[in-house]
């Protein structure tokens, strides 16, 4: 191989490795979670359909009761393989404001499917009285927020256990193995037969926390499936044109070597 | 431009508007048979690369602009609407999100390129800071962009970059206060941010432009680094090399695409999908990856820089000057050189360590009484960095342009890469992180020296000392000489 090609693709492979120490990096009192294997990695990962339905039902009747997910609408859940007359009939059994009317009046009507998730609470100053302090962050790009984040939140979910000899919790603390500083004021949201699944999958703490990972990971990121579909199309047509470049340029030159 | 000879054109509406408005020859003699040497090596291809990556910049940034809203209470919608609801809206965000990392790829190399064949030199000094002046305003561009979305790390980032500019005395605070358009970074900054953001990349394009100019004024360097002597050592730049670059160029595409779609997030800091609170610090901020060196410098200096320090320094760089830049070294210093370097030393060292060691109390070595505070002192190394590559050509007045002649040179670069690439692995790890036993503050002050000593020691060093190899006598001998 030509010197400089190889040295250009030696200064890409220390771009690569440069790179990664900020992927993985970490603050102080942080433990890396356990690297789970997902539905939707790799190249041509895909989002689990049924998982995604499981979540929602997690975050419908567990994490909803604290946590806004604002940005996401009912609309979107088409993505989890409902129809729209489901995906009505699910909306409609939300309570939202609008307004104001004619006369001027704000007032509650059922929620339609182009309106986003209601919040649990008002404002921020509501959240955060309800809930000591800390308002529980929303969840709608939970898993792009943080380092890791799949495997970070399914680690944070799984990871209560007791504090370890000499630590002390404040009231309202819970030790978690993965939270940064392990002191978190969320306390332990599953446990095992909390939520009914139709579909015979085991109730336990974990497959809540498999499934609820995925439909936040869908939340975070709804065009994953679209953007790897379209990435595999781009990669075949670019390296068709590089081999077609690559001929042509071979042709051009041959006269000049 | 304009008034020279004309190519004749065979299709009569070229014709006709050639002889008004002559471009076609000017795109012909420019881009058609414009005289190119004949050993380009892919490295040649980045200039090219770069000027797309502007291009893809600008365009899918104008985007983006029809979509968001610059307002701190909904520039972060505004930028997960775009995600979300845009038709393709995540593609367009994600091709200049992970353009800006794509762009300053190529540029480093194309800087390194610059840097490593001696492209720098004369005739091509103007060529080369017209290069440098892009690369600032393409640092201001990204910065301010990256301020945009109005995540935690853009709030964040902001505060400490700008605050740096309070660093410069009497007038610093005042800079602030204008950069802020306030007393903190908050709605006024955002809107002129945005507003510079739109405005600076048609700077970049009309630098660009000088930038070109004056490249096809003085013609391509070459691997070789000797000047093309006839049209045997040349070929026209067209098929020749726009095909080279257009094969180079998909190449990287195909590179660049592989993060657009497999893994769009993974240059960016996750902090950025939590919206910006004022009221809340991320532990750790970090600069984008294409800062870390220059942020690793700035964090070097972590001690004041007193009267005796500072009096140490100048007697230092006198011996500089007066032995290593100058040509003949008047005779008549030379027995001073021993005791100025002694004396020199001894006053960097006490005031050194009267700056560490605030409890012995030497005099004038109190924080206050400080000439230069240590934060000063970073922003000042920083920049400096980067103004010490302005005037490279005349640090460097070795008469070989490639280090493939310069065995002393090419190593003592090669090492200055690798130096630059360990600095950036320091800027993204915490301030008080350690490698081992060794503070990792301590490596960044001798990586920052080793950089420095590059540019003011060893290549004025190098330029009087080193004989180098010897130059074939034309490309066209030396290329097709050895048959390649």
């Amino acid at each position: 191989m030509n010197r400089a090609v190889f040295s250009i693709l030696a200064i890409f492979a220390l771009f690569a490795v440069v790179t990664m120490p900020q992927a993985v990096q970490a603050s102080e009192g942080t433990v890396h979670p356990a690297q789970q294997s997902w539905h939707f990695d790799g190249f041509a990962g895909t989002y689990d359909r049924g998982a995604l339905q499981r979540g929602y039902k997690i975050y419908r009747e567990v994490c909803s009761a604290c946590h806004s997910m604002k940005r996401v609408h009912f609309r979107n859940l088409e993505a989890l393989g409902y129809d729209e007359s489901q995906i009505k009939t699910i909306a409609s059994g939300y309570n939202v404001i609008d307004g104001p009317n004619d006369e001027g009046d704000m007032y509650e009507r059922p929620a339609r499917p182009s309106d986003a998730f209601p919040s649990p609470f008002p404002n921020k100053n509501a959240a955060k009285f309800a809930n000591g302090g800390a308002a529980p962050p929303d969840l709608s790009l939970i898993t792009k927020a943080r380092h890791d984040g799949p495997n970070y939140v399914f680690g944070l979910l799984t990871g209560y256990e007791e504090p370890p000899h000499g630590e002390t919790l404040n009231d309202g603390q819970h030790w978690n193995k993965y939270f940064p500083g392990h002191k978190l004021a969320m306390a332990p949201p599953l446990s095992d037969d909390q939520v009914a699944y139709e579909d015979g999958m085991p109730q336990t703490v974990e497959q809540y926390a498999r499934d609820v990972v995925q439909f936040l990971t869908w939340a975070a990121d709804p065009y994953m499936e679209e953007r790897k579909r379209t990435g595999l199309k781009t990669l075949i047509f670019l390296l068709v044109l590089a081999g077609v470049m690559y001929a042509v340029k071979r042709r051009i030159w041959a006269d000049q070597h | 431009m304009g008034s020279g000879e004309r190519a004749e054109f065979k299709n009569p509406v070229i014709g006709w508007i050639d002889e008004r408005l002559p471009l076609f020859t000017l795109m012909q003699k420019e881009y058609g048979v414009f005289p190119t040497p004949r050993n380009f090596n892919y490295f040649w291809n980045f200039g090219a690369i770069a000027m797309f990556m502007l291009v893809a910049m600008i365009v899918s940034g104008i985007v983006l602009a029809m979509h968001y809203t610059a307002d701190t209470e909904l520039a972060f919608d505004s930028v997960e609407r775009i995600m979300r609801d845009v038709n393709s809206g995540w593609l367009i965000r994600y091709i200049h999100m992970n353009g800006a990392s794509f762009f300053f790829v190529a540029v480093y190399i194309h800087i390194f390129r610059g840097m490593y064949y001696g492209s720098y030199k004369k005739p091509r000094e103007l060529l080369w800071i017209l290069g440098v002046l892009i690369f600032l305003l393409m640092m201001a561009t990204a910065f301010i962009g990256y301020v945009l979305p109005w995540g935690q790390m853009s709030l964040w980032g902001a505060t400490v970059i700008t605050n740096l500019f309070s660093a410069i005395p009497w007038v610093g605070d005042s800079i602030v206060t204008l950069l802020w358009g306030g007393f903190s970074v908050d709605n006024p900054t955002l809107t002129r941010f945005f507003a510079l953001h739109y405005l600076l990349p048609f700077v970049i394009f009309a630098v660009v432009f000088l930038h070109v100019w004056a490249l096809h004024i003085t013609g391509s360097n070459n691997p070789l680094g000797i000047e093309p002597k006839g049209p045997q050592d040349t070929l026209p730049f067209h098929p020749y090399y726009t095909m080279k670059d257009s094969f180079g160029l998909v190449l990287f595409v195909i590179l660049y695409a592989l993060f657009i779609f497999y893994a769009p997030d993974s240059l960016g800091h996750p902090d950025n999908y939590i919206p910006a609170d004022p009221l809340v610090t991320p532990p750790h901020i970090v600069p984008e990856w294409y800062f870390l060196p220059f942020y690793a410098i700035l964090r070097a200096i972590t001690f004041n820089m007193n009267i005796y320090f500072l009096a140490g320094i100048a007697g230092l760089f006198t011996l500089l000057v007066e032995f290593v830049w100058r040509e003949k070294p008047k005779m008549i210093a030379a027995p001073y050189a021993l005791p100025i370097l002694v004396a020199s030393l001894f006053l960097a060292a006490l005031g050194f360590i009267g700056d560490q060691y605030p409890t012995l109390g030497i005099p004038f070595t109190a924080a206050e009484d400080a000439l230069v505070s240590a934060k000063l002192g970073g922003v000042l190394a920083m920049f400096g960095a980067i103004v010490l590559l302005l005037v490279l050509p005349w640090l460097d007045t070795h008469p070989i342009r490639s280090a493939r002649f310069r065995p002393l040179f090419k190593w003592s670069f090669l090492l200055l890469f690798v130096v630059f690439v360990f600095l950036g692995y320091i800027g993204s790890q915490p301030a008080d992180a350690a490698f081992g036993p060794v503070p990792l503050s301590l490596l960044g002050l001798l990586c920052t020296g080793y950089y420095y000593g590059f540019f003011l020691v060893i290549l004025p060093f190098l330029s009087r000392f080193e004989k180098g190899r010897n130059l074939p006598k034309s490309i066209h001998e030396a290329v097709l000489g050895k048959g390649a």
